[in-house]
């Protein structure tokens, strides 16, 4: 049990793919300009990461050595390319928004990492735990400096949440500040890249003052699933 | 596996073939079964889509036509690069206005690519952009949805103001550039009255030419976009 727990603190925060792995960097930050944009991609790349750690996961031992990497690639990018027609059929406008984004999931080598570091190893059920994990934290950071480049550029929160839930969804639009003069540099690329960093400075210091605060050795950390070194 | 093929050297490699291409098969079927499913709704989310950008330019009480069937393309400089797509409305058999998706060339990154609506007697009924890569804050007013500048243009024509007028303020014309971004509103004044140009220049031809009638729908963008990424 306490296995399950440690895969998913390992994907959620201690080997998170965005601030520990720096993974999957290009589609974080290009379209993680609003809140909404970053919960488009983040639930993509969560329905392909679970469906290829799946796979993986139940056809590694008849996949041979040799070929186990392009036999990844290729489940990978069938799926990819599949919840790729399925949003342009149920969610057409952010489709729209997300545009290349969404194909370019099959360069995120984070979810080749794991097929490779985890799902190849493991059974079904960790398997899943790990994509689901993996999956969610990659999808919280997304929409955690969506948010954040959204509120200090656009000055709103969740705008165009209609295009991901429908017109009933109108509520979750929150705006923080009334005619908002705009804050450019944060939609910016930059603005992407400074927003990670101070992101990642935040957990640095968070798991720091955990560490001091238990001086005891802290929850040892993730037993090193050995990590793919492939960056795309 | 394989049985037939007990000891040969190349035994391992034969295996590691057919369970890639066993592999891609499989893979290659998920995705086409997947297509099947979603191609017809794709394409009615392709189709709503236009007409709603067309709704957004025009009255649909302006015409009782299939406005995304009765369409032709046509090329001419004035209207930028390429492929150009009108569409026409009718109300009954009368013709009430084109639709046409002309490109400016000179944006800040790249063509933008318009909609440009035009009444039967050559004035603007509404202009929208389709595609564009300006920059996000400074060049995107040009979009409806960030700021009504492009609103402005409803109801004008050739004359209306005169040719001068057809500029950015900073160039002596008549309409606004944006607070750091000169270029975009520039490229899409600029290319409206040569529309309205075109328009003129053609205006009987463009209604009477045959609709292109649609052999494969699978592969028909709606707007030509010959600035894919």
């Amino acid at each position: 049990m306490s296995d399950y727990r440690q895969i998913t603190a390992d994907g959620l925060w201690h080997n998170n793919v965005a601030f520990v792995q720096i993974l999957g960097l290009c589609p974080l930050l290009a379209v993680t300009n609003t809140a909404i944009n970053g919960l488009g991609l983040g639930l993509a790349t969560i329905a392909v990461l679970l469906a290829s750690n799946l796979t993986v996961s139940l056809i590694r031992n008849w996949v041979r050595q040799e070929i186990r990497i392009p036999v990844f690639v290729l489940v990978i990018a069938s799926f990819v390319t599949a919840v790729e027609l399925a949003m342009n059929a149920y969610f057409h406008d952010l489709f729209n928004i997300l545009g290349i984004f969404i194909p370019l999931i099959v360069t995120n080598c984070a979810i080749l990492g794991r097929a490779e570091a985890f799902a190849s190893r493991n059974g079904l059920l960790p398997s899943l735990v790990d994509g689901l994990s993996m999956g969610v934290g990659f999808a919280l950071v997304l929409v955690v400096l969506g948010g954040l480049r959204e509120a200090v550029g656009f000055g709103t929160l969740f705008a165009q949440a209609e295009l991901m839930f429908g017109s009933a969804a109108d509520w979750l639009t929150i705006t923080l500040v009334d005619d908002y003069r705009g804050f450019l540099p944060a939609i910016l690329p930059p603005g992407a890249f400074i927003g990670l960093g101070l992101l990642i400075a935040l957990k640095n210091v968070v798991d720091e003052r955990r560490a001091k605060r238990a001086p005891k050795p802290a929850p040892v950390k993730a037993q090193p699933i050995e990590e793919s070194s492939a960056e795309a | 596996m394989l049985p037939m093929l007990p000891m040969l050297p190349w035994r391992n490699m034969l295996i590691g073939a057919a369970l890639l291409g066993a592999f891609a098969v499989v893979g290659t079927g998920m995705v086409t079964l997947t297509h099947e499913l979603t191609e017809h709704r794709i394409e009615e989310n392709e189709r709503d889509a236009l007409l709603a950008n067309f709704h957004a330019v025009i009255s649909p009480e302006s015409h009782d036509n299939e406005l995304h069937t009765d369409r032709i393309e046509v090329r001419d400089e004035l209207l930028g690069k390429g492929v150009v797509d009108v569409y026409r409305a009718r109300l009954g058999d009368v013709p009430t206005a084109v639709l046409m998706t002309p490109s400016a060339p000179d944006g800040y990154s790249g063509a933008i690519r318009l909609l440009v609506a035009i009444n039967h007697d050559g004035t603007l009924s509404g202009v929208r952009v389709l595609k564009h890569r300006e920059t996000p804050g400074l060049g995107d007013k040009i979009e409806a949805q960030r700021s009504d500048w492009i609103l402005g243009f409803a109801g004008l024509s050739l004359g209306n103001p005169e040719t001068r007028g057809w500029a950015v303020k900073k160039d002596g014309g008549d309409f606004d550039q944006f607070t750091g971004a000169t270029i975009t509103p520039r490229a899409v004044v600029g290319a409206v009255p040569r529309a309205l140009l075109y328009y003129r220049q053609h205006r009987e031809a463009l209604f009477v030419t045959p609709a292109i009638v649609e052999v494969d729908e699978d592969d028909h963008e709606p707007w030509h976009g010959d600035d894919h990424e």
